[in-house]
């Protein structure tokens, strides 16, 4: 089924917040924003929820900690327990000083690429994927609103655009997308 | 919005609109390049491939064509691998700790910072696996099951440290400044018009279309891996004077090595922040977005570091004497007066005297003083490595074993080489990436650019 989506374009990044606030106050939902950079409090107007990626990082830095861990124990305690100068080397806890900056260091590792990666791969931004923003200009200085008529039933297309307007925007454009 | 103070330096000078910065950063990679860029290019590939050639030869002959001795038997090789590890600490310093601090004049210099930083560790990554003699077998430092042997790699070894801390910190300050890249590769994607050039910026932008979520994911990643790669900047240069300071060699042999190896290597990676972008600022037209205010700052950062830096000169010294070791007294009088006092009190002018000269103002803001500071903190942050490692070495137990150093012409053309191939990296970064965060710094052109802070009405 085809769908009749609007495209807002703004200009500046303050009169979009603005724009968001009066229309989402008139019980409008608006899909998506596209922006050349981060708009600050945007998200709650659209009611974007707060990222969870950081919880990941944290469970994947706790995965290297224990990783380094256990390996570490196993090659230096369990498997092959090396003598060097008489230093205790038979409990991991006798040694865990020498430990503690290979633990450290893994731990940053499998944190930070496995975050990196978890981001890369829920934002669908891999190699080769096409673009899609609605407009080439939305990553240089035009900010735009993305509205869905099946997502605002309780509006007429032409109810809705003249609602849009009156918030300031600089062009509009209708599509129909599948 | 974030409102600033109106006493402070606008960060972006001029009139410049959010579509004014995009122009600015993109038009040098659209544009041909400048013939000065082919030039430069070809005299640091010439100079690059020399010490490609001089690294092929030592892996075909051994690492015999190094001028070490029995007595001397490290030398360039690690002083280089220090240098240019401490290089590549300016970068991921300047976009973590800068980042967690919300220092705003980050984001005109962050970008090739990282960039430098990216660089100056392959570099740096070049000595301990040349020095192996045998590059091919080189994973044998990874964590490798028995069939190689019976035995684990040693984890107690801070040279095996070293290995994890270098490939974290390369991996991951890699890592940082892609993320930060995408969507700046998106606005050059977008703006593409010859079809080559399309198609390799829509590869490496991965298909970015800034979204409000993708946003909101972004800056949150940003921020925790900026708060993962402060520490890890730390750790590296501490694990990295591990190497010395675990071992018994007197003048290596001290544990004011971790704090004071990390204000030298932020010391010299902001020196050759300057050196790089006090050229690039002006080849690239970037003088709004670089302007006098941020060398200002990063010279402040050097004048502070390099305090630290002439601090620990000082207490070493004095803990030398005070230790009343006889071994360690006389490594240290021996490093300023014996046979390489030359080399000491270059190393105690360049990095002592010569930042002090920051605390005038006049001084911290003239970017020709500060061009010729940079070069000169370099120099004397090579020499640091060289008095630490070989000064410490050439007197040995035994005064029949007592011996001096001679670089070989390939340890010559390997330092000089990796210079090289350092600038053809880092030209090619400027020929072909944003090297401005061009998307970032449209975020701060309402609260830092000079014509919105000279507008009151204007919000």
């Amino acid at each position: 089924m085809a769908e009749h989506v609007i495209y807002a374009m703004y200009d500046d990044d303050d009169v979009l917040k603005d724009g968001a606030k009066k229309l989402v106050g008139k019980g409008v939902h608006i899909n998506e924003v596209f922006s050349p950079f981060p708009i600050h409090g945007i998200d709650p107007i659209i009611g974007v929820k707060n990222t969870r990626l950081g919880i990941m990082a944290f469970l994947y830095g706790l995965t290297g900690l224990m990783l380094a861990t256990i390996g570490m124990r196993f090659f230096m305690v369990v498997d092959w327990p090396m003598n060097i100068g008489g230093k205790p080397n038979f409990t991991y806890l006798d040694n865990i000083l020498a430990f503690i900056p290979i633990s450290f260091e893994f731990t940053v590792l499998c944190a930070a690429h496995g975050m990196a990666i978890t981001y890369l791969l829920r934002n669908k931004t891999i190699p080769g994927m096409p673009a899609q923003n609605p407009d080439p200009r939305t990553t240089d200085d035009r900010f735009v609103m993305e509205i869905r008529l099946s997502e605002n039933a309780k509006f007429t297309a032409d109810e809705l655009e003249g609602m849009i307007r009156e918030t300031g925007i600089v062009e509009l454009d209708q599509k129909e997308v599948k | 919005m974030h409102k600033e103070a109106a006493i402070r330096e606008p960060l972006i000078l001029g009139h410049k609109t959010y579509h004014q910065i995009t122009e600015d950063v993109c038009k040098p990679i659209e544009d041909k390049a400048p013939k000065m860029w082919y030039i430069l290019f070809g005299i640091a590939l010439v100079i690059g491939l020399y010490g490609v050639g001089s690294i092929m030869y030592l892996l075909g002959t051994g690492i015999g064509v190094w001028g070490l001795n029995k007595t001397i038997g490290w030398a360039w090789d690690i002083t280089n691998f220090v240098w240019w590890v401490g290089i590549g600490h300016a970068g991921t310093l300047i976009s973590a700790v800068l980042l967690l601090f919300r220092q705003k004049w980050r984001m005109a210099i962050n970008r090739s910072a990282e960039a430098m930083t990216i660089f100056a560790v392959f570099m740096a990554g070049t000595f301990p696996l040349i020095h192996m003699g045998r590059l091919w077998v080189g994973y044998w430092t990874l964590p490798l099951p028995n069939q190689f042997g019976s035995l684990w790699v040693n984890f107690n070894s801070p040279l095996l440290w070293d290995v994890f801390a270098i490939s974290t910190y390369l991996s991951v300050s890699l890592v940082f400044w892609y993320i930060g890249l995408i969507p700046d590769f998106a606005t050059i994607r977008d703006r593409a018009k010859k079809p080559v050039a399309k198609k390799m910026y829509s590869i490496l932008s991965f298909g970015w279309s800034g979204r409000a979520k993708h946003w909101n994911r972004f800056e949150l990643v940003s921020l925790v891996l900026a708060g993962l790669a402060t520490p890890l900047v730390f750790s590296v240069h501490s694990i990295v004077s591990f190497d010395f300071a675990t071992s018994v060699i007197p003048g290596w042999h001290t544990t004011i090595f971790p704090p004071y190896f990390v204000a030298g290597a932020v010391f010299s990676g902001f020196a050759m922040v300057q050196t790089l972008l006090l050229v690039m600022r002006k080849a690239m037209n970037l003088e709004a977005y670089i302007h006098t205010k941020h060398v200002e700052y990063m010279n402040i950062v050097i004048m502070v570091t390099g305090s630290i830096v002439g601090t620990a000169y000082i207490t070493e010294l004095f803990i030398s004497w005070y230790s009343g070791v006889e071994y360690e007294s006389y490594a240290f009088i021996n490093r300023f007066s014996g046979p390489y006092w030359w080399a000491y009190w270059s190393m105690m002018t360049c990095n002592v005297i010569s930042p002090q000269l920051m605390w005038f103002k006049k001084l911290r803001r003239s970017l020709l003083f500060t061009f010729i500071i940079s070069i000169v903190v370099n120099i004397g942050m090579w020499f640091e490595r060289y008095v630490i490692i070989v000064t410490s070495l050439h007197r040995d137990y035994l005064p029949a074993a007592w011996s001096m150093h001679y670089p070989s012409h390939i340890d010559i053309g390997v330092y000089v080489g990796t210079i090289g191939l350092f600038f053809v990296f880092f030209l090619l970064f400027a020929r072909y990436f944003p090297v401005l965060a061009l998307n970032e710094v449209k975020t701060i052109l309402k609260s830092s650019g000079e014509s919105y802070k000279n507008a009151p009405d204007h919000h």
